[in-house]
């Protein structure tokens, strides 16, 4: 089957026994830290888990829909991870093997080999087949997420990425709230609860909370729809997986899976209008009469902007700034004094308020709870 | 060893192929001009690489500096702005000025020697296609001092190198940067376009008497694929970049989504150019190595049909597989299927091509010198960025890894492992023909240990941040995730690799003043350059060479057992 050469291959004489054996080892323990590599990563995140389920690691699904992309995921590795140990064990067996020995004067030229067609129909042939294996495996899994139905009682929430914010609307509880995402654990635990409409304020954008499901832009003029189906009650982390400008590395998000009675009493809390607390009057005339108002929704006030979060129900939120910083009294202060500061690119502008201003506005806001 | 392996009696390339003296050593400004005004592919050639090594420094500089702000976590050494700005000309850079004017000056200077050729088919336009090359480098680096347009904004592109409309719209991006940008890709486009015009043509209509298209070194062949494929895809770049000019410029609405314009219509516009683009870098990759791994194992190359139809085969599938950098924007399920399918079979012929390469290696008999080295890195290096990128073709789970450090890792694992090392391969094999001298092989392995270790210990573990969870493009991060220690070894590796760059820049320095003479034929090998002196004179052959085979040096060394029995 090979069409071989006259001529005959002859080794060189002197094998350097220590050289070719530290060379061996060298490239062996290369070849196990490859595979350590893709080890590793996956062993840390599995240990990462710390009783509260915050994280942002893809290897720590909470979903039902995010524990098959990762079973999926290991089928993938193992498949691959098969195929690299043949293949980079033939590598490494025809670099140390066939090297040549000695100097290459006077060494008459190898056998020459042109092809062999029943070898090269087999490699081709093989990897045909692990194509087939693999696609069929996928499409089965990729049709099973996207055709997911929504059940009639769902939570339906349209997400709205702006630059560099979440906006979170409830359309049928009739409000809206930003960067911290509120839905309900299905009964049983895994159960279909939430369907998002992922729509664009201005450029794209990602959704992607790695525990929950993979990322979803957000295209203008484009609207997608996932469906989230949490196993388990806690705080996921994600952010904005898409380059949108300046602040994109400070977009961050959480979403907080809640029992349904937790989840109904914080929905009822948000519908309601604003308080109103006399003793801060005075703070809620400065962010009326500021320009605040031209991009600030709070709801019952005469602030009705579009362009910012809503603050209705401010201090109901763990996070400020697009979940960079807790949000306390003096971070408030912190970031209407100079957001820039805080989050470059922000596209909140310091207003030049007067320092009794900034403290009024910050207790007026404190009690949006 | 050099002159003594050729098998040629008497001056190399016939009696009348040696260059006479030039008596009067030419003024600076006479070379000047002489360079400027050249329609020699093979200075055109070495002009292109120059222009490309020149680029990957810059490009460097731009890496190391990101490497240094995402040392830290919530790191301030670099603003956010810079940042972004960093990322996008490293990307724009390394891509179009380095990877294709590089590729296109190996083309530029091998195809017509390798064919037996005086030149290309169309030397002005070769010519031509160089310096508009040339000008959109200048234009993507004029940005830095003209992009500054209304309050301050601009001063070079921010929006990463596919700059996803709308955020390259006006309303999104102030200033002359995106026209700048725009501007280069066009005008760069256009260069490359002659370029894949001018060795289509070459191929087809100037090869040496025997050379039938089955008897062409497989470089060749594989040029002449990227060529074709370069046709299907920088025009839609080009396209897409006049529409966008005409948008920002003309109030078209293509990609405004303000009006009405489509952003999805941007992201197919890009990557129908930009997938096949990873192969039009790779495939003049892979035409270095299946010159290289034969001559360094004494073996013809395993499968030279099997060879040239991957290759075609790699050249059609690649326009079909764009979308899978699109399995985010939300495409229905059919869709997705599609292109995880046509994605995974790519990796069909470049098993196959895997396995010819080992193929030939085995029972051969392998010298390993530095061209070799990097050859063969190459081998196991690409066969693991073809593994990451099975993984990313699944679709759910590339949900997850898309957009992170993992396909960072991935991509540079092909842009690097792949393709930088075989650059190198190819400047180790051919700096001598192209200069008459020898690079110096201790300093070469040198080069290849420390850019080898920098290269693992950067890409390798890059793709660990990727798998838990830290996305691309965040010029900082929060703590706590666990990224922090791979940023950090991520970081030390790259300066492994600026190292070796240092050591390499040197070696071209020092080895063009110091380095020994290589003669016509330093390698033994087998194609029709080597059958020139080095380096090559202006009209490369004084006789029209006549082949019988693929390999015509192997026929005139070896007259007892010839190639053209076989074949």
């Amino acid at each position: 089957m090979f069409s071989l050469r006259a001529t005959m291959f002859h080794p060189g004489e002197k094998v350097n026994a220590k050289r070719k054996f530290l060379v061996s080892r060298g490239i062996r323990h290369l070849t196990c830290g490859f595979i350590s590599m893709f080890a590793s990563g996956v062993a840390w995140a599995q240990t990462a888990s710390d009783g509260i389920a915050r994280t942002q690691n893809p290897f720590h699904p909470h979903s039902s829909s995010a524990h098959l992309i990762q079973q999926l995921s290991f089928f993938t590795l193992a498949i691959t991870g098969a195929i690299f140990a043949v293949v980079a064990g033939l590598w490494l067996y025809v670099v140390i093997k066939y090297r040549q020995h000695g100097s290459n004067e006077q060494m008459e030229e190898p056998p020459q080999i042109y092809g062999s067609t029943q070898i090269e129909l087999a490699w081709t042939v093989i990897p045909i087949l692990i194509v087939v294996v693999l696609f069929l495996t996928v499409a089965r899994i990729l049709f099973a997420l996207q055709d997911q139905p929504v059940p009639q009682n769902a939570l339906h929430v349209d997400v709205v990425g702006h630059q560099y914010w979440w906006e979170f609307r409830y359309p049928s509880y009739g409000f809206i709230t930003a960067n911290e995402l509120h839905i309900p654990l299905g009964e049983p635990a895994g159960t279909v609860t939430t369907g998002l409409k992922l729509l664009s304020a201005d450029v794209d954008h990602s959704f992607w909370v790695p525990s929950l499901y993979g990322k979803v832009d957000t295209v203008p003029n484009k609207e997608n729809d996932i469906v989230l189906d949490p196993t388990q009650t806690g705080v996921y982390e994600g952010q904005c997986a898409q380059f949108c400008g300046t602040a994109h590395a400070q977009m961050l998000l959480r979403v907080y899976v809640q029992t349904p009675e937790e989840f109904a009493a914080w929905a009822k809390r948000q519908q309601d209008t604003a308080i109103e607390d006399p003793a801060v009057a005075q703070g809620r005339q400065v962010f009326e009469t500021q320009s605040c108002v031209s991009c600030h929704t709070i709801r019952g006030t005469a602030a009705h902007g579009r362009f910012g979060p809503d603050l209705t129900h401010l201090m109901s939120r763990d996070t400020i700034a697009s979940g960079l910083i807790s949000n306390t009294p003096e971070n408030l202060k912190r970031w209407i004094e100079d957001p820039e500061a805080i989050k470059p690119g922000a596209l909140m502008p310091a207003m030049q308020l007067s320092g009794d201003q900034i403290d009024q506005m910050v207790t007026y806001l404190a009690t949006l709870k | 060893m050099a002159d003594s392996t050729l098998p040629i009696d008497g001056p190399v390339g016939g009696t009348i192929g040696v260059p006479h003296e030039v008596e009067d050593v030419p003024t600076w400004g006479e070379r000047l001009h002489e360079w400027v005004t050249t329609v020699d592919h093979k200075k055109l050639g070495l002009m292109y690489i120059g222009y490309g090594l020149l680029f990957l420094l810059v490009g460097g500089i731009e890496a190391l500096l990101i490497r240094l702000q995402l040392f830290f976590p919530n790191n301030h050494f670099i603003s956010s702005v810079v940042f972004n700005r960093l990322f996008t000309m490293h990307g724009t850079t390394m891509v179009f000025m380095v990877g294709m004017t590089i590729i296109i000056g190996f083309a530029n200077y091998l195809v017509p020697l390798m064919i037996g050729a005086r030149d290309m088919a169309f030397p002005r336009l070769n010519a031509f296609s160089f310096w508009m090359t040339a000008l959109g480098g200048l234009f993507l680096y004029y940005s830095f001092i003209g992009g500054v347009g209304l309050q301050g904004a601009g001063s070079a592109p921010d929006f990463t190198w596919w700059g996803y409309a709308p955020l390259t719209e006006r309303a999104f991006s102030r200033g002359h940067t995106a026209d700048y940008w725009a501007l280069a890709l066009i005008v760069q486009g256009f260069g490359t376009i002659g370029a894949a015009v001018n060795i289509i043509a070459t191929t087809f209509s100037m090869r040496c008497k025997g050379m039938t298209l089955f008897r062409m070194p497989l470089l060749v062949w594989l040029n002449l694929v990227v060529a074709g494929m370069i046709l299907t895809t920088i025009s839609p770049l080009t396209a897409a970049q006049i529409m966008l000019t005409i948008d920002r410029y003309l109030g078209g609405h293509f990609f405004d989504s303000q009006a009405g314009g489509s952003p999805l219509l941007w992201f197919h516009f890009f990557w129908i150019f930009g997938h096949p683009e990873v192969y039009v870098l790779v495939l003049p990759a892979f035409a270095i190595a299946n010159e290289v791994i034969p001559t360094f194992s004494r073996k013809a190359i395993f499968g030279y049909p099997a060879m040239v139809a991957a290759s075609v085969g790699i050249g059609f599938i690649s326009v079909s597989v764009w979308a899978h950098h699109m399995f985010t924007v939300g495409m229905k399920p059919a869709s997705n299927a599609f292109f995880v399918l046509s994605t995974e079979l790519v990796g069909v012929p470049t098993a196959i091509k895997i396995f010819n390469w080992i193929a030939t290696m085995w029972g051969g008999r392998i010298r390993f010198t530095t061209s070799m080295l990097f050859a063969t890195a190459f081998v196991a290096q690409f066969l693991l960025a073809g593994l990451t990128g099975i993984m990313l073709s699944v679709a759910p789970w590339n949900w997850q890894l898309h957009g992170t450090y993992f396909v960072v890792a991935h991509f540079h694992y092909v842009l690097v492992g792949a393709i930088v090392f075989c650059i190198f391969s190819g400047l180790y094999y051919w700096y001598p023909k192209m200069t008459g001298k020898l690079l110096d092989e201790r300093l070469g392995k040198w080069h290849f240990w420390l850019f080898l270790i920098g290269f693992h210990m950067t890409f390798d573990l890059m793709h660990i941040p990727g798998l838990l969870g830290m996305p691309r493009w965040i010029y900082t991060y929060q703590p706590g995730h666990g990224w922090e220690i791979w940023n950090q070894l991520v970081g030390v590796g790259a300066v492994f690799q600026a190292v070796a760059m240092l050591v390499f820049v040197y070696n071209l320095v020092h080895s063009y003043l110091k380095g020994t003479d290589a003669g016509p034929d330093p390698w033994d090998a087998w194609t029709l350059e080597w059958f020139t002196p080095s380096p090559p004179p202006a009209y490369n052959f004084a006789t029209e060479p006549v082949v019988r085979s693929r390999r015509p040096l192997w026929d005139i060394k070896h007259p007892e057992d010839p190639d053209w029995k076989y074949e």
